[in-house]
């Protein structure tokens, strides 16, 4: 499976793309909307991240904020960002565990700023457990089921 | 019925050791409670009163014999020699140790069985009617659906951290065994004018402290888009639905506080946005589910006469025994009901037998109902006598199938660490009331029974129902009648103040005898009920 760098911006962060690091601080939903230049925002969770369809061409880091680890709203807006065609980065901040990592990549999320650092030899394990998967999302992954009808 | 291929046995395999490893890790100290919890809870694990109980799936309430062995031999060498079947389809053990939780997630994979997603934020198992594949008013086997959710549905990476559980039931058969109106998505599988088959989509009900039935979202779904509409809805509860009140968080009162067009529409609306997607498993796969559902060969010619010369088992068959689709077969249900027993609990020699005569006399298959009894689906007729003798032998020939002692109740405060009060001993203490020849008199009576507001025993759905409430320290127990988990699906109404444990017992006999006295011909308790209405069975209660 795929194997994360360490992100220099942030000596707790993770990033599991070849690009280079964004520069620019993130800016709140509305401050980005109303902000012509801006190329990163952070959405909150409970905040649509659909509002950003529109703005693709210029934006380059959504980071979503996760403020518990067990609300998992955060997983629905990467995932829409993503079938909408947003291939920028997609950071997954906040209280982010090693055990939800999986399905974050899953649905998308290529960085993670996690409040307390992971261990990364069980992350390596945990992104690699599973050979298979059931359902199709935003990463590389093919569903059994199409495996199964070649 | 359905069997793992390499893909399906990789994943349950991967599972397991990923269990293992995370109780290890909390084992270590690495992970706290906290960040434990929601891990074992998706994995059925649950911290109760006394012990680690674990939930195990049985998908759709099917298993053959050599998984029903499974589960007696767990109750064995891990629990104390018992299995509860649950209101779910599923199967609990009371008494296990978070250091073999593993293994036996382990010894349950070696059976294509799992524990995944049996409690938790998640989608849990999915549900459907006992009778499936065998029951002659169904249009089809709603089974292979529901094989196709549970695939679809298993670490979902979008709906694995929702608000709150979620819940879905699927049916093919005019007659509701499966209370999908009481499920957050109640499917029903029909025809259109056309002839397609398609699906009756209904979303947002459930029980609990706010009980709601299920309005009916879209008269016809294809059923071909089944898995993209269930996840528009799912991604539109994730989204929108409240996370600052765990009481407010169930999709039913999201339906409830959009009201059903707006929400209907935003569905519909994220439906036109999945659908590029191409989630929806696809027809091929379908049918590769289907052929596993396949009638067994049925021997034709079978005799349709039963000796009905015992009088005993004539009882039995009376009340336990269920019209088939195949000439000369029948489907049994085992009672796990005994008089003065504990509602859906078997004893690990009790789940080997039943699996004993699986094998014999039923094409290896048995089902769990949500009523927490088992069944045979496919018995010949020829043989039911020697079965009854057997299971007669063994305490498992209760002919009370629908009866007030055949009562569904929650673990209660006798393992429940939610209880406000005990469930068992007042179903134990009805059943020893009511368990002579009275029940017959009375004839159907559905008897429902839970610890506390989450209403696991499903109190709102129950003809009668019993709730039971902490009242200034002390287990008091609320009455409720005139609900139904059925086609005529309905939510009970409290009668009033309520009783301790001796006085619901007797307040259940008054409201019973209100029933005799005042029912016209043909009326079961429910249709007397709902004809006369509350006020006479207040005036005898508490006049
Ligand atoms: S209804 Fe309450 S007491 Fe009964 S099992 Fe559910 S949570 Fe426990």
């Amino acid at each position: 499976m795929d194997k994360a760098h360490i992100l220099p911006a942030n000596a707790s962060g993770l990033r599991f793309r070849d690009d280079p690091v964004h520069e620019e601080p993130a800016v709140t939903l509305d401050a980005f909307l109303t902000q012509p230049n801006a190329t990163a925002v952070r959405v909150e969770a409970g905040e649509d991240a659909r509002r950003l369809i529109p703005h693709f061409d210029r934006l380059a880091l959504v980071e979503v904020d996760f403020p518990r680890f067990r609300d998992g709203r955060g997983y629905s807006s990467a995932k829409i960002l993503r079938e909408a065609g947003y291939t920028g980065e997609l950071r997954a901040a906040g209280d982010v565990l090693v055990d939800q990592m999986l399905f974050m990549r899953r649905v998308g999320f290529d960085s993670f700023v996690p409040n307390a650092p992971v261990d990364e030899a069980v992350l390596a394990a945990t992104l690699a457990r599973y050979d298979f998967v059931y359902q199709p999302a935003a990463d590389a992954a093919v569903p059994v089921w199409k495996l199964r009808h070649g | 019925m359905y069997k793992y291929d390499k893909y399906d046995q990789a994943i349950v395999d991967a599972r397991v050791e990923e269990f293992r490893d995370q109780a290890a890790r909390r084992i270590a100290g690495a992970l706290t409670e906290d960040q434990f919890k929601p891990l074992r809870l998706k994995n059925g694990l649950y911290l109760q009163l006394h012990a680690y109980m674990l939930r195990v799936a049985i998908p759709y309430g099917t298993l053959d014999s050599r998984q029903m062995r499974m589960l007696g031999h767990i109750a064995r060498k891990y629990d104390r020699g018992y299995g509860h079947f649950t209101t779910r389809q599923n199967l609990q053990y009371n008494w296990i140790k978070l250091e073999e939780a593993a293994d036996i997630l382990a010894d349950l994979a070696s059976v294509e069985m799992h524990a995944i997603q049996t409690s938790g934020e998640s989608i849990r198992n999915v549900s459907s009617d006992q009778y499936a594949g065998a029951a002659a008013d169904e249009i089809a086997d709603p089974r292979p659906w529901a094989e196709l959710i549970r695939q679809a549905t298993t670490f979902h990476p979008e709906f694995s951290y929702l608000p709150r559980k979620f819940k879905i039931a699927v049916t093919a058969a005019e007659e509701d065994r499966a209370a999908i109106r009481l499920h957050d998505i109640g499917l029903k599988l029909v025809r259109n004018g056309a002839g397609e088959l398609g699906f009756e989509v209904y979303i947002g009900g459930g029980m609990g402290r706010t009980p709601f039935v299920a309005p009916l979202i879209r008269p016809f779904l294809p059923a071909e888009h089944l898995f993209s509409y269930c996840e528009a809805a799912l991604r539109v509860w994730n989204r929108w639905a409240r996370r600052d009140n765990i009481h407010k968080q169930r999709i039913k009162i999201l339906v409830h506080d959009l009201g059903q067009e707006e929400f209907t529409r935003q569905v519909e609306e994220e439906w036109q946005a999945i659908l590029p997607n191409q989630s929806d498993v696809p027809m091929v796969e379908f049918d590769r589910i289907a052929a596993y559902f396949v009638d067994p060969p049925f021997e034709a010619g079978a005799p349709d006469e039963i000796d009905r010369s015992d009088p005993d088992f004539a009882l039995w068959v009376d009340q336990n025994v269920v019209a088939h689709k195949a000439p000369g077969y029948a489907i049994v249900n085992i009672s796990l009901k005994p008089i003065g027993g504990i509602p859906g609990d078997a004893s690990a020699e009790q789940i080997e037998l039943m699996a004993d005569l699986a094998e014999r006399y039923s094409f290896d298959e048995l089902r769990v109902t949500h009523a927490q009894n088992i069944v045979l689906p496919h018995v010949r007729k020829a043989d039911l006598y020697a079965l009854w003798q057997t299971l007669s032998e063994n305490g498992l020939a209760e002919a009370n199938l629908d009866l007030i002692s055949d009562i569904i109740a929650c673990p209660g405060l006798d393992y429940c660490s939610l209880a406000n009060a005990r469930s068992i001993p007042i179903a134990q203490k009805l059943s020893q009331r009511f368990g002579d020849d009275r029940q017959r008199e009375i004839g159907e009576l559905k008897l429902k029974i839970s610890g506390c507001i989450n209403a696991c025993g499903h109190h709102h759905a129950g003809h009668i129902g019993i709730l039971g409430v902490d009242r200034k320290g002390t287990e008091n127990y609320q009455l409720l009648l005139g609900g139904s988990g059925a086609e005529d699906a309905s939510l009970g109404k409290i009668t009033g103040p309520g009783f301790d444990e001796d006085g619901i017992v007797d307040a259940v006999e008054k409201a019973t005898q209100v029933y005799l006295d005042r029912r016209e011909e043909g009326e079961r308790f429910l249709d007397t009920y709902r004809r006369v209405g509350m006020e006479p069975f207040k005036e005898a209660i508490y006049g």
